[in-house]
């Protein structure tokens, strides 16, 4: 049986990334783990851009792996804040378990 | 190939120094001499106004940077609505910054950025623009949502901000990856005229229902709009208040030019220009749920904050019946809705402010008997949830007016008797604050005078209130102008 690595199978992966993060946001306890989906989703969008640009586009034209590169520095940028929050809490409650974020009503 | 105008550029680039001014500010005056900062900010943010109300009547029009970035009147409306908010919010803000325990330095320079964020999605021309411009004001929004730090609940609301804020990004951007894969390209133009030309396939649909999901958090639309309530209490009110008017106008702004300009033309529009209804009736859906939904919880709610959440998704819920036809009267509708929103949605919260900080409370019972302890801050609440509510003579009124016209003159009556109805549903809960304040003794509460910035804020959103409700032409005029220019 023949098997070819063409644009569906990066499309496929990208699409199974971006589930299982999905489901991790919802599934997760641990807001570490929550936010290591959140990157699962970002990283399937940045594997769908570049596989599109290469199998596409015009290879002179890099709107694609342009846009890649933007993506990752945006979700360093979100990590960021969001690790220095999560110690924030943790200061506090000792805790970095969803379950414990009861504070408001949710 | 390279074309760069600074001149349509000048409010952002101003808007960016102011920032970056602010932030060096911060760092390098010691705490305790730092009183400038709000008087500083408000009045080179007056300035900004001012050049950009002159821009929008004899300004340049026209693209830059090869197309990535638009500068319209549409845009310049927004524009517009972005600085007044962030000037209202500086203003009202002024006593609760500096009642912040620690690192009240980068206050303002964070209120900035997320301006300019704002400032930068309303004139995007392209996805990638657009989600710039729409992650420098989210980030900004994190961190602001959580700048109470000794605050518990405020440090929890950012944390559950940013966890559902970047699932939804991630959603959005895996729908503009869809749409570039369809087309080969990130401009909205491009997007259209290749949208024009091919056939409907279950990938257009998938890549705008990802589209519109990702800006349906943003506008608390509702089947993603239960973090509104969570978020809007544990922030700062002056946060809160920014994140309720600005973020959801910008959202807003971004929303109608992507609709309009690219999604509209196939998935959701008529089938006499190649579309299907099917889209449109799905947005027809989304808003008579979000009026229903955002007013019917608002009824029990306790906290005013709260209330003022739900009744924001129920505010929402009208925008988006404006955008449905995708006509100029419309867009012109919610132009002007949002505009008279701000001026609203901000004399209700800069009370709130006050109350909040005068009394270390938000519940709707502690504002009894405001009327005798406060009364400017209680008939500043008083106009302010009136004109929310669409109370005639008031701004609110002539916006829902508007509004409601628009979609009917184009067959859409079912959604507008839903908005007629829940309208007057709003009232209920809308009087059930000024019962509270004006019926109720307030027995041991204190006298709360407002004095100050705090003050003008509050007198001046009344006034704005009231004269855009008896003359509403000026600013009518403004709003389908700008609807003109994007919707042809």
């Amino acid at each position: 049986m023949s098997f070819s690595v063409g644009l569906s199978t990066y499309l496929l992966v990208g699409a199974m990334l971006f589930s299982l993060g999905l489901y991790g946001i919802f599934a997760k306890k641990n807001v570490i783990a929550v936010l290591m989906s959140i990157e699962l989703m970002l990283n399937a969008v940045n594997l769908n851009f570049v596989a599109f640009n290469r199998f596409l586009g015009n290879e002179s034209v890099l709107h694609g792996f342009v846009t890649a590169v933007f993506i990752i520095v945006l979700a360093a940028a979100e990590v960021a804040v969001g690790l220095a929050l999560v110690i924030s809490i943790y200061r506090t409650r000792k805790s970095t378990s969803v379950d414990d974020f009861n504070w408001l009503k949710w | 190939m390279f074309d760069f105008n600074f001149l349509m550029l000048t409010p952002e680039i101003a808007v960016a120094v102011l920032t970056l001014v602010l932030l060096a500010i911060g760092l390098l005056i010691p705490q305790g001499a730092r009183k400038g900062m709000m008087p500083l900010t408000v009045f080179f943010l007056l300035g900004v106004l001012a050049f950009s109300v002159y821009d929008f009547f004899f300004g340049p029009q026209g693209v830059t940077l090869g197309g990535m970035y638009i500068h319209d009147q549409f845009a310049g409306f927004f524009k517009i609505l972005f600085l007044s908010a962030a000037i209202l919010v500086a203003l009202s803000s002024g006593a609760y910054v500096q009642s912040f325990p620690t690192s009240r330095g980068d206050f303002y320079a964070l209120l900035m950025g997320a301006t300019l964020g704002m400032m930068l999605m309303s004139g995007a021309g392209d996805l990638l623009t657009l989600y710039v411009g729409l992650e420098l004001m989210t980030i900004t929004f994190y961190i602001l949502v959580a700048y109470w730090l000794t605050e518990e609940k405020s440090a929890e609301a950012g944390v559950k901000y940013l966890i559902l804020g970047a699932a939804s990004s991630a959603v959005l951007l895996y729908g503009i990856s869809l749409f570039y894969g369809m087309t080969g390209s990130l401009m909205l133009t491009d997007i259209r005229q290749a949208m024009f030309a091919t056939p409907i396939s279950p990938v257009t649909i998938l890549a705008s229902v990802f589209l519109l999901a990702g800006f349906g958090f943003k506008i608390s639309l509702v089947p993603f709009h239960m973090w509104a309530a969570d978020i809007y209490e544990g922030a700062p009110t002056p946060v809160t208040a920014f994140l309720a008017v600005a973020s959801k106008a910008a959202a807003f702004a971004a929303l109608i030019r992507v609709y309009v300009l690219t999604v509209g033309v196939q998935t959701f529009s008529p089938p006499s220009i190649g579309g299907h209804w099917t889209g449109q009736n799905l947005l027809l859906v989304l808003a008579a749920l979000t009026m229903i939904v955002g007013n019917l919880i608002a009824i029990p709610q306790t906290n005013i904050k709260r209330m003022l959440a739900f009744s924001s998704v129920a505010q929402a819920g009208y925008l988006m019946v404006g955008i449905i036809p995708a006509s100029p009267d419309g867009v012109k509708g919610v132009l002007f809705y949002a505009m008279i929103y701000v001026f609203g949605n901000m004399g209700a919260f800069a009370v709130a402010t006050h109350i909040g900080q005068a009394q270390g409370s938000d519940e709707i019972k502690d504002f009894a008997g405001l009327a005798r302890r406060s009364p400017v801050a209680a008939a500043v609440m008083t106009a302010s949830l009136l004109s929310l509510a669409g109370i005639p003579p008031l701004a609110g009124f002539v916006g829902k007016f508007y509004l409601f016209s628009a979609v009917m003159s184009e067959g859409f009556t079912a959604i507008a008797y839903i908005g007629f109805v829940m309208s007057m549903v709003s009232v209920y809960y809308y009087l059930s604050v000024v019962k509270v304040m004006y019926l109720t003794e307030g027995e041991g509460l204190p006298l709360v005078p407002v004095k100050g910035a705090s003050k003008f804020t509050m007198v001046f959103t009344m006034l704005i209130t009231l004269a855009l409700g008896l003359y509403p032409t000026p600013l009518a005029q403004m709003a389908i102008a700008a609807a003109n220019s994007l919707v042809k």
